[in-house]
């Protein structure tokens, strides 16, 4: 039990486990999953392929915060990516046309690399901090996808494009196998190559690593550049399910949400040991909350405060500090003179 | 000077710390009008002396009475309150406040509640004309100014907040020539205003050059206090590091046979020096060659060993290596030359506190591979197991965290990284310092078997007996300068004493 408590999945797993359970008393059909014109509906079905975009972006976060840095800039990246892709179709005579939208997602992914690259540069070569280097792009990104929009919701008709984020394979949603296979890549490259392992050890301890020889620069700027991608593709997954894009709102908070993800998921700001797996657990028990949130009717003037309750709540659970002095106070709660011993002893 | 009364006494003082006795039985005194230097190795309680008596830390036994009456400095406050200030190594003011305002934060003159701005710039600059000769514009931020005059404006304030005993932790250790001089000039002054100076530097010269009276600790016990004039250099070095000279003289060699050095050349460092932390020296490194690097603290023997790593850039000469074009510019580049360098700082420098001790050994080895290349999980705890095994690491459980070994162990851990990459050239700064005497051992005997087997070292240890029995050749810095290479039969205690002591 002691073992399985300290593995780094025990505590989000609970949580989702705790949301889940919750759902089942709250509303017996939340896991009712019911086959219709070979697309699987269903809550949990909904939670996966609306978590999608979240859990890429959280995917490219958790590697920027295991360098100890931080990528608040993703939102507004992936206003951009959407903005670009539809403004790109939605100038083609034939919107559905494969050439036309595979060229409008190879642009608005190429421009995701060079953004991330840009906070790269900004990060490693110009050694600003990371929060205030992506802040800047965070700023200037939303400013962009508004003027590529021009401030209006940019409509497009295409079915080949809705497919991305709309569509299904094998019953599934498509945008889950695209997730499935950012993770796999994702965690192929940090744990089959040495990067995993440079990237950890750069944010441990950044001049130990520049003294062991490792090319610091080159990892800060890889992993910015994957977050900027992951981003991007996000923002693919955002417009396409909507076939609109929207410069002033896709993405809105995104960051925060990411991030708030990653730390459920088990790593630290602090840079580090980074939990792929973890991020992936912890960006569903957001969806999950939001999903849940929606479904149990909270009135909508409502939802940010109880949301921010369970949130703090399930940082209280995993915060190693909060639980000792709770077991503390717990132990001691039948003594009232212990504590007086304890001062005494120390 | 000894007819009048100590303006400060501390009798018996003892600090100990959870596992450490940081000061037991420690006298110390101090004269008016006298500029007294407090001298110690590395962890002989210097700043824990001086953090006692500026009330950082409580004192567990022991008293402190100030101009004939018990004092008790709980808290900073309270030791400024009885006279006593403190300028520490690196200037705490604020940059971006005015030399004025540096003075007087805290202490602004003030009439129903305004500061009186005119009449605080008038006082500071009289207050700095006055008392340290120094006629600057006082109402511009602090950060226009060098680190010297910051360093000057750090003593005003501490002199106006009182002024019976003033503490300078280490003053000159930024400052240049001409910079030490003209503190010195000021130090002389305040002296002859009647107040009690504390010194504390690494600087033999600058010890004899002003200051009075010489306390010693060593390993937190109180050796003696001495007039400057009575005591010569070599005696007080040997007091700082508690050894007889005969005693040294009866070590056992363990490098029975010195290697010439006609070997074959690794590296040559030519004019080498970087402003503010070494002065240019000449140092030719052979195959198979142990090269000590001795001197005490402070005199630069870690600045050597960076800049030949490329972790500090040189601001003039050179490195050339035989057969290989270009310098050495960054530790890459130190690497791809098979030279690998164990930095004193274990914790800050050294290990990856959150991987765990296989992936530390394996660090240095796949940066220089690159990411693609790989090293397969299978082969990683290979070469881990056969380190843990080679260099006796407890517990030897690789995937134990580093952070959870002692220091000792983590040194091996260390060791083990750069082993693996099998370089032609290892530095080791202090690598047996904190550690326990059996992997002391251990790591000397290491440094002899490998040298034999053709790889270099440069050897850098606070303790002399380590360096002379691994030792080829002895290089000897003293005040950040490269003073004497020794060789062959000279390599005794005494000649190094000497050279160390210098004058």
């Amino acid at each position: 039990m002691n073992r399985m408590m300290k593995h780094y999945l025990f505590w989000p797993l609970c949580v989702l486990g705790a949301l889940l359970l919750f759902n089942l008393l709250y509303s017996p059909d939340f896991f009712s999953i019911v086959l219709r014109d070979g697309h699987l509906y269903g809550s949990l079905i909904d939670i996966l392929n609306f978590g999608a975009p979240l859990v890429l972006v959280a995917i490219g976060m958790t590697l920027v915060i295991a360098t100890k840095g931080i990528d608040l800039s993703v939102g507004s990246i992936v206003a951009i990516s959407g903005a670009i892709a539809c403004l790109s179709i939605s100038k083609g005579s034939d919107q559905s046309s494969l050439g036309l939208v595979m060229t409008a997602i190879l642009s608005s992914l190429a421009l995701s690399l060079v953004l991330g690259l840009w906070n790269g540069f900004l990060v490693a070569g110009a050694g600003i901090q990371p929060i205030i280097a992506t802040l800047i792009l965070m700023v200037a990104g939303r400013g962009i996808a508004q003027l590529v929009t021009s401030g209006q919701i940019i409509t497009v008709d295409s079915s080949t494009y809705e497919y991305i984020g709309a569509g299904s394979l094998a019953t599934l949603p498509f945008s889950i196998f695209i997730v499935t296979a950012m993770l796999i890549v994702a965690l192929l490259l940090t744990r089959k190559t040495a990067l995993g392992l440079f990237i950890e050890s750069v944010g441990s301890n950044p001049t130990a690593s520049r003294l062991t020889g490792i090319r610091s620069n080159m990892v800060i700027i890889s992993v910015y550049i994957f977050c900027g991608l992951c981003a991007g593709i996000a923002g693919l997954l955002l417009s396409s399910n909507v076939s609109s894009a929207d410069g002033n709102n896709a993405g809105l908070w995104y960051e925060l949400d990411a991030i708030l993800a990653v730390v459920i998921g088990g790593t630290s700001l602090n840079g580090g040991r980074f939990y792929l797996m973890g991020t992936v657990i912890g960006a569903l028990i957001i969806q999950t909350l939001t999903t849940t949130i929606y479904m149990i009717g909270v009135p909508p003037e409502i939802t940010l405060v109880v949301k921010s309750v369970v949130v703090l709540a399930v940082c209280l659970i995993q915060s190693e500090t909060f639980r000792s002095t709770i077991m503390t106070r717990w132990k001691t709660r039948n003594y009232p003179g212990e504590k007086e011993v304890v001062r005494h002893v120390r | 000077m000894s007819d009048q009364d100590p303006i400060l006494q501390m009798r018996g003082i003892h600090k100990r710390f959870p596992g450490v006795k940081a000061l037991s039985n420690v006298d110390f005194r101090l004269f008016p009008g006298e500029v007294h230097a407090l001298m110690g190795e590395n962890g002989a309680g210097k700043s824990t002396l001086i953090k006692v008596l500026t009330g950082v830390y409580s004192i567990d036994e022991g008293t402190v009475d100030m101009e004939g009456s018990p004092i008790s400095v709980t808290s900073p406050q309270e030791s400024q309150t009885a006279g006593i200030s403190t300028v520490y190594q690196e200037v705490n003011l604020c940059p971006n406040l005015t030399v004025a305002e540096n003075i007087y934060i805290g202490r602004e003159p003030r009439k129903f509640g305004r500061i009186l701005w005119k009449e605080m710039n008038r006082n500071a600059a009289v207050l700095l004309k006055e008392r340290l000769n120094l006629d600057i514009d006082v109402t511009l931020p602090l950060q226009y100014y060098s680190v010297a005059i910051q360093q000057l404006v750090a003593i005003a304030r501490a002199l106006n907040i009182s002024a019976k005993v003033l503490i300078l932790d280490e003053p000159t250790s930024s400052l240049d020539r001409n910079e030490v001089q003209q503190l010195f000039g000021i130090m002389r002054k305040l002296k002859s205003d009647g107040l009690a100076i504390l010194f504390v530097t690494h600087f033999l010269d600058q010890v004899y050059e002003i200051s009075d009276r010489i306390t010693i600790l060593r390993n937190g016990e109180f050796v003696g206090e001495y007039r400057v004039n009575e005591l010569s250099r070599i005696d007080l070095v040997l007091k700082m590091i508690g050894k007889e000279l005969n005693l040294l003289e009866e070590l056992p060699q363990l490098s029975q046979e010195y290697k010439d050095s006609s070997g074959e050349v690794l590296l040559t460092a030519s004019g080498l020096g970087r402003k503010g932390s070494i002065e240019p020296f000449d140092l030719t490194l052979h195959k198979g060659e142990v090269v000590g690097l001795a001197g005490l603290l402070g005199s630069g023997r870690t600045e050597v060993a960076r800049l030949f790593f490329g972790a500090d850039k040189p601001d003039q000469g050179g490195i050339t290596s035989p057969g290989i074009e270009g310098g050495i510019h960054s530790p890459r580049d130190a690497i791809k030359r098979k030279i690998a360098f164990c930095s004193e700082n274990r914790k800050a420098e050294g290990i990856i506190d959150d991987l765990t001790v296989r992936e530390n050994i394996i660090l240095a080895l796949q940066a220089s591979r690159g990411w693609f290349r790989t090293i397969s999980r299978k082969r990683q705890d290979e070469l881990a197991d056969e380190y843990i095994q080679l260099m006796n690491i407890n517990p030897p459980n690789p995937e134990h965290l580093i952070k959870n070994l002692s220091g000792g162990n983590q040194q091996k851990v260390l060791l083990a990284r750069w082993l693996l990459t099998e370089p032609r050239l290892l530095i080791l700064d202090e690598p047996t310092r904190g550690i326990d005497v059996g992997a002391k051992a251990e790591i000397q005997k290491l440094v002899l078997s490998l040298s034999r087997q053709g790889m270099s070292f440069l050897f850098i240890s606070s303790e002399l007996e380590e360096v002379l029995r691994v030792s080829d050749r002895i290089a000897v810095l003293r005040d950040r300068n490269k003073v004497k290479e020794i060789s062959g039969e000279e390599m005794n205690p005494h000649e190094i004493m000497q050279a160390i002591a210098g004058g």
